[in-house]
């Protein structure tokens, strides 16, 4: 039981950090560009493939994929941007909304288009499993470990230490004090966008690998949880969607714990997410470390 | 497939008026009371499911099963409301979107209760066929005069429907209820200074569009006859948007040229099977098709955000 109980921490632990990634970037968005990013799935999605394209089709290792994923989702993200979101600034939360959902669909049909439907894995060997004695890690879940290690330190000193972090929360939390302190605003937002890109990317290729075999709805399936993590955190706070989609994935993977009242059915795991938001919505819609103010 | 084929017209007729109820409820909800409701697809699952459940199950009558998930169509509706109406107009979206990807997820991974990825046929277990429309088809057929397609009998009985519901919420939309609504959409803030209630409007607005969605994904399963997860796609809650758009999102006898109109670009689609199109597999092109559904989308919020029909001055949906 307790070696049930270390396994589902560790995977709760993968899931959560890929929450936790994707979900500081649809934060950031959201708090700066009051934008909620129906298309931030297909980020994703575009990054598991991406991921896909280096490590299968040109035989690069993993770490390379993931870095050409981030890259190649932060320019897409950039590109959506200055493309579309940019220039239809101002038409109201609904209809940008309406277009982001737009985009997503135009995404993921051009992945299915160009990929095919058909389910695709990294050339990884699932069947080898890694025996650390209490607990037991599939080669997929060890290179998501090692990628969360590095990264989420790197995000959080990203946002805690520099400058450029400091001037995203701050845009993300005030927009127009932020311009008063001299903030380039609209710098600040492309950059945002491309740092939300390449954390999209990265969680798309941690789901990628953690999940074995993907399809093009791979992004748009855990969009929700996103989502509900960055409620979990309050609306553009980065810190608190950090927290939040650790704490997501954790209760998520830990309820199914059969020292906790049996556990769980796994397949209930959505569900806790969906009961989750609902929750959240209804007593604390400005997220568990939010202040109270106009929603 | 022969072009002229009238069957398949017929077809597409019925699938036609289905998708111009499915459009109203949403007009209720988006065009009425700015209410962004991404998971439209949601009601209309539940309802179809519920209904589907009730007469195989319990054996209860057809239209028994119809009013069941139509009530489980309104609980959803309260459960996504009553938490998100208060807040802006995002969290209901995100509340939706989560609502139609729980349903449809409990859909497929409960098949004892829902048949899973098998579908409705598969609800009472293998080796048995469970059928839920036969009270549906026995009605057709009696209405259907002796010869003539049975498709053209539900395509008039269906647009017979939506007329009667078009008309009634344009009534409504002409009506101080309607007026409130509108004026919620426009000016939150001055609809509350003008003492209206402005949550217990929006729930309104909210079930009125779940019951309409709930009653066309109910037609839309009797109509196919056996249904799975799969088709009820995230994606037809954007064909809603798309034929809303279409016709101009604030006309509401836009809606049946809305429906017309998609239902021609989507099944017309399928005719392009010409050189140099033909290269591309059938598989292919339904996601091409769906690709166009987003371009469409983005186009016309960027370009023409009034649609074909409509009169931009009353459509502020900016705030």
């Amino acid at each position: 039981m307790t070696q049930q109980f270390l396994q589902l921490l560790l995977n709760g632990l993968i899931t959560g950090t890929v929450l936790a990634l994707t979900g500081v970037g649809a934060t950031l968005v959201f708090g700066i560009q009051r934008i909620a990013n129906f298309a931030h799935g297909e980020l994703l999605t575009f990054g598991a493939y991406v991921g896909l394209l280096l490590n299968v089709a040109l035989g690069q290792n993993i770490v390379i994929a993931a870095l050409a994923a981030m890259l190649a989702t932060a320019m897409l993200a950039l590109a959506l941007h200055l493309a579309v979101l940019h220039p239809l600034r101002g038409r109201g939360l609904v209809a940008t909304s309406l277009i982001t959902v737009g985009l997503g669909l135009m995404l993921r049909d051009i992945i299915f288009l160009a990929a095919g439907s058909e389910l695709h894995a990294y050339r990884l060997d699932q069947s080898v499993v890694y025996d650390l004695g209490l607990i037991r890690i599939s080669p997929g879940q060890a290179i998501a470990v090692a990628l969360a290690v590095v990264v989420t330190p790197a995000l959080t000193l990203l946002l805690a230490r520099t400058p450029l972090g400091k001037s995203m929360r701050a845009t993300a939390d005030n927009r127009d004090l932020a311009a008063i302190a001299g903030i380039d605003v609209d710098r600040i937002g492309r950059q945002v966008w491309m740092l939300a890109g390449a954390l999209a990317g990265l969680g798309g290729v941690m789901t990628a690998v953690v999940q074995g075999v993907f399809d093009p709805n791979l992004g748009f399936q855990i969009l929700f949880m996103i989502f509900t993590t960055v409620v979990l955190g309050g609306i553009g706070s980065a810190y608190g969607a950090l927290a939040g989609g650790i704490a997501l994935g954790l209760v998520m993977e830990l309820s199914t714990w059969s020292g906790f009242a049996g556990g769980l059915d796994a397949k209930y795991k959505p569900v806790l997410a969906f009961l989750a938001l609902i929750t959240l919505l209804l007593w604390r819609p400005q997220g568990l470390f939010g202040r109270a103010r106009v929603l | 497939m022969d072009l002229l084929n009238p069957a398949f017209w017929l077809f597409v007729a019925a699938i036609a008026g289905i998708y111009a109820i499915m459009a109203l409820g949403l007009y209720a909800q988006f065009s009425l009371a700015g209410l962004p409701n991404f998971g439209h697809v949601a009601f209309m699952a539940i309802a179809a499911y519920t209904m589907a459940i009730l007469v195989v199950r319990l054996e209860v009558p057809l239209l028994v099963g119809v009013a069941g998930g139509v009530v489980a169509a309104v609980l959803l509706a309260f459960i996504v409301g009553i938490p998100s109406l208060r807040l802006r107009a995002d969290y209901l979206a995100i509340a939706t979107v989560a609502a139609s990807e729980v349903v449809r997820y409990l859909a497929m991974n409960l098949p004892d209760l829902t048949g899973g990825p098998l579908g409705s046929i598969g609800m009472l277990g293998p080796g048995q066929v469970a059928m839920y429309n036969g009270e549906w088809l026995a009605f057709i057929s009696r209405l259907t005069p002796a010869g003539s397609p049975r498709d053209g009998t539900v395509a008039a009985l269906v647009w017979a429907l939506a007329l009667l519901f078009i008309a009634a919420l344009g009534d409504l939309e002409r009506s101080p209820w309607g007026r409130v609504l509108k004026a919620i959409r426009e000016d939150e803030a001055a609809a509350t200074a003008a003492g209206k209630n402005v949550f217990a409007f929006k729930m309104q607005a909210l079930v009125l569009g779940a019951v309409l969605g709930g009653i066309s994904g109910e037609l839309l399963a009797c109509q196919i006859g056996v249904f799975s997860p799969d088709d009820y796609q995230p994606t037809l809650t954007f064909y809603a948007y798309l034929i809303l758009i279409l016709g101009g999102s604030n006309r509401i006898w836009a809606i049946p040229v809305g429906a017309v109109l998609f239902s021609l670009l989507y099944s017309g689609t399928r005719f392009l099977n010409f050189f140099p199109l033909s290269l591309i597999d059938s598989g292919a092109r339904a996601f091409l098709r769906l690709f166009l559904v987003g371009l469409l989308l983005v186009l016309f919020m960027a370009i023409r955000p009034q649609g074909i029909l409509g009169n931009r001055r009353e459509l502020l949906l900016e705030k």
